[in-house]
């Protein structure tokens, strides 16, 4: 979920918004080039395919391709590794990558054939015990590495990382090298959707020369992707910035277009888009709060606004007796019809945000309005469900949200429209001092009332959306929602090899979810980016990542 | 003198341990589960918090945890961050960066406070004194964002006279101008007033008339005899200010891009890193204690009636 941790760290201090009618008339044109003593990347200016800046921040951990669950980490590491597959980024569609295919009949046994020719940047030959290798250290809980859990599906997962004490194996039972180019993996269960998942950085390749120490190796990753790591630009400078150039023997169809990138670590968004303004910074990932009304004018149409895969929503924890007594599923669907997504979206976001309609973001494939009447504005029937239900549960709603974060002034929003249709005083914001504390009391099932929470895309699928989160018992089952009727038919369809058939039983397990509205849908989040006068083709994939390959230097 | 140097260097090492203890003790109560945290809104793998939470001593009581810091920190280990990373290379960076921010906002607050106070206090009810009280007025109460971001706007991106925002992570000497000025601001206006409360006090004692009575030119008596004796409160105001201009600096280096020691204290308490705030607050106090002496030692130069002993 690298969503919400971004949005965290971006709590920062903007909240002046700086009226802003003139975009950088005096701003000089001077190149992007802000690093120092980077050799090759001086060029700047007249050749086309020099360097060009990102905004990024500093990775979490190690650049290991298991071990990155947000953009700090993520950008790099999709940038210097290819999977299986990658993710098309006007349509989020799977497209092979290094996999000339990757067949099944039964959605448990899965056959992986490889490309030949792909090689790590140091010149291994990319193969299949590359991956199997490297599946299985980053699935050893003995590593680490804070994605174990995505090698769950495999068989044999439970070996390398069990509940309680050390590992009694050290490479699943599932994956099977068979030759150079070929690999079977046996998952536990069903799962039609694996495919999708294969462009995720966990199921990165890694070369042999990572083994001999993967904490050094963490520092100066080699991967087989598109841009391999610039050391005699500095790589990996902490709390300063990673540079990377173009990988010449690059196998894939997206070959870089510029000859490197430097991902520069800004302290806050407000900063980076002052940067971005003074043509110091060439590609900004996300607006700050303060730019969020102002960038559109400020930048023209070097401004960028597309539709993400994420989603808004308010939880409540099923878990506590008052909101799952029957009944109380009909509060739920007048608090949601209480809520004026439309005017809201309006007030806080300029009308960039668009209302939800569904429990899947527009851009998954099998999104449409499942939720129909139940997230629409109205005021009466949402005053009459409520009193149905039998009232709000604890005589009134309150919705938590990390007070550091940029959420609590949508929280206020949503309530005040709450208590304008149900009457004053029936939701109030509980503001918890940071996200730390307010994900303790959520995931350790201790709320009484609601909270807010977000989701963004990992593969574009619907199990991504719905499996993940609302299956009984679920890792990221926040509301303990626990429905047998939808958990059959999640069961199915992650089971159903065809893809319309699969959709469909989607449709009607979310048909179940609306009925009981573990969740109310919000909105759906757009991507606010943007970039200088240096660089041009700037293009956001479906997930709001900047397709890093595309850009070219002026 | 030496004796009251150890004296003081000494009393330094409970003030210390006292404070490095409530440091731990707040963020400790700030409560929350930094590791679960890591996952964001996706639900955490148990296995990996466990260990994590072992391999920081999460799960033990204040005290223990306190006390492994300490034993780490007597064989001069810092400990380490959520990710492993040596809180003591996480100083390294920060430190002399912050030093050089503090620095420039120092001298800009010194250069011009002082003259702006002298002049003031000089020409007191003329047109230049009331100058300098309502330029200082309305920098005091202009809130720092404010003028971090009118000055950025217009000095960095309309203007183009400094950088709008500093290189990251290795910000120059002309990158910290801007946020200098803001940052030196606050304190410029106090140093003024005060300077200038002290010159008109002072430009009426004895010894000024004296030195005017022997005939010592104006400029002497003025630099000399006036300004010297003057600067004392100046001296401890801006002996403090130096700590707080290096930990407060949040806000401006925020604006600015400058990864400086305030962004790393607020982004360790936000991810509830003890061992890096404390580590962090620990040298600022430090830092403080030692000004402060400094400052008491400078009172002996400025003024011969205090000695120590």
């Amino acid at each position: 979920m690298r969503g919400t941790t971004r949005a965290k760290w971006l709590a920062g201090v903007g909240i002046l918004a700086l009226a802003a009618t003139a975009c950088g008339s005096s701003s000089d044109n001077k190149k992007s080039d802000t690093g120092s003593g980077a050799g090759n990347s001086a060029s700047g200016g007249s050749s086309s395919g020099g360097y060009y800046t990102a905004s990024s921040t500093e990775p979490q951990n190690l650049l290991q391709p298991a071990n990155a669950n947000e953009t700090g980490g993520f950008y790099p590491l999709s940038m210097m590794f290819r999977g299986l597959y990658t993710y098309d980024p006007k349509t989020g569609d799977t497209v092979p990558a290094m996999a000339e295919s990757m067949d099944t009949t039964d959605s448990v046994n899965w056959t992986v054939k490889l490309k030949s020719g792909w090689t790590f940047h140091n010149g291994e030959p990319v193969t299949a015990k590359s991956f199997v290798d490297a599946w299985n250290w980053g699935a050893l809980s003995t590593n680490k590495q804070i994605n174990a859990t995505w090698y769950q599906p495999i068989e044999g997962y439970d070996q390398l990382h069990p509940e309680q004490g050390e590992p009694t194996a050290q490479t699943m039972s599932g994956l099977k090298v068979v030759d150079d180019n070929t690999f079977t993996i046996k998952l536990t269960s069903p799962i039609s959707s694996f495919k999708a998942q294969m462009g995720y950085t966990p199921f990165m390749p890694l070369p042999t020369e990572f083994y001999k120490d993967p904490a050094k190796y963490g520092e100066a990753p080699i991967g087989n992707g598109p841009f391999q790591l610039d050391t005699a630009a500095g790589g990996w400078e902490r709390k300063k910035q990673i540079t990377v150039k173009r990988y010449d023997n690059y196998k894939g169809n997206d070959k870089a277009k510029a000859a490197g990138v430097k991902l520069v670590f800004y302290t806050t968004y407000d900063a980076a888009y002052t940067a971005l303004r003074d043509n110091k910074l060439d590609v900004i990932d996300q607006m700050p709060t303060s730019a969020i009304a102002s960038f559109q004018k400020d930048l023209g149409d070097r401004a960028i606004v597309q539709p993400q895969l994420s989603i808004q929503k308010i939880g409540f924890p099923l878990y506590d007796p008052e909101w799952s007594k029957p009944g109380a599923e009909k509060v739920r669907q007048g608090l949601s019809m209480a809520i004026d997504r439309a005017a809201i979206t309006k007030a806080i976001y300029k009308g960039l945000e668009v209302p939800a309609n569904d429990f899947l973001a527009p851009g998954i494939p099998g999104h449409a309005d499942v939720c129909g009447d139940t997230c629409k504005f109205n005021p009466e029937k949402a005053k009459q469900l409520v009193a149905e239900g039998g009232g709000i549960p604890h005589g009134k709603l309150t919705i938590a949200t990390n007070a550091d974060g940029p959420h609590r002034e949508w929280v206020t929003a949503v309530c005040n429209s709450i208590n304008q249709v149900i009457g004053a005083g029936s939701c109030e914001p509980k503001l918890y001092p940071e996200f730390s504390v307010a994900r303790k009391d959520i995931s350790g099932h201790k709320m009484q009332g609601a909270y807010r929470t977000g989701w963004k895309a990992d593969y574009p699928f619907p199990d991504n959306f719905l499996n993940d989160v609302y299956r009984t018992g679920a890792a990221s089952n926040d509301a303990g929602y626990s429905s047998p009727v939808f958990d059959n038919l999640a069961k199915q369809a992650m089971a159903t090899a065809d893809k319309n058939q699969s959709l469909d039983l989607w449709k009607q397990a979310e048909a179940q979810m609306v009925k009981d509205l573990p969740s109310i849908p919000l909105w759906y989040y757009t991507t606010k980016a943007g970039y200088s006068t240096n660089v041009s083709n700037v293009q956001f994939d479906v997930f709001g990542n900047p397709v890093f390959t595309e850009v070219t230097v002026k | 003198m030496g004796r009251y140097v150890i004296r003081r260097l000494l009393m330094m090492i409970p003030v210390f341990i006292g404070t490095t203890f409530l440091i731990y003790y707040m963020v400790y109560q700030l409560g929350g589960d930094p590791i679960s945290a890591m996952f964001g809104d996706r639900g955490a793998d148990p296995v990996f918090v466990a260990q994590k939470r072992a391999e920081l001593h999460l799960d033990d009581s204040l005290i223990v945890q306190y006390w492994y810091y300490l034993k780490g920190l007597l064989q001069g280990d810092f400990g380490t961050t959520l990710n492993g990373i040596p809180v003591a290379d996480e100083l390294k960076r920060a430190f002399p960066i912050s030093i050089r921010l503090a620095l420039v906002a120092f001298a800009i607050e010194v250069v011009i406070g002082v003259t702006a106070g002298l002049i003031a206090g000089l020409k007191r009810g003329k047109f230049a004194d009331s100058v300098v009280l309502v330029v200082t007025l309305v920098v005091i109460s202009i809130p720092v964002f404010v003028l971090g971001y009118v000055l950025q706007y217009f000095m960095g991106l309309q203007w183009g006279w400094f950088p709008a925002t500093a290189t990251p992570g290795d910000p120059t000497w002309e990158d910290l101008i801007l946020p200098g000025i803001v940052l030196g601001s606050l304190s410029l206006a106090f140093v003024a007033r005060l300077t200038r409360t002290s010159i008109v006090e002072n430009i009426r004692a004895d010894y000024v008339r004296t030195a005017t009575a022997k005939g010592l030119p104006r400029r002497r008596v003025v630099t000399v005899h006036l300004l010297r004796n003057s600067l004392i409160p100046v001296v401890t105001f801006l002996g403090a200010d130096l700590g707080s201009l290096m930990a407060g600096a949040i806000v401006t280096e925020g604006i600015f891009n400058v990864d400086g020691v305030g962004r790393l204290i607020y982004l360790s308490v936000t991810r509830h890193e003890s061992s890096t705030v404390v580590g962090a607050v620990a040298a600022l106090v430090m830092i403080y204690l030692v000004m402060n002496l400094i400052v008491d030692l400078l009172y002996a130069v400025l003024d011969p009636r205090i000695r120590y002993a």
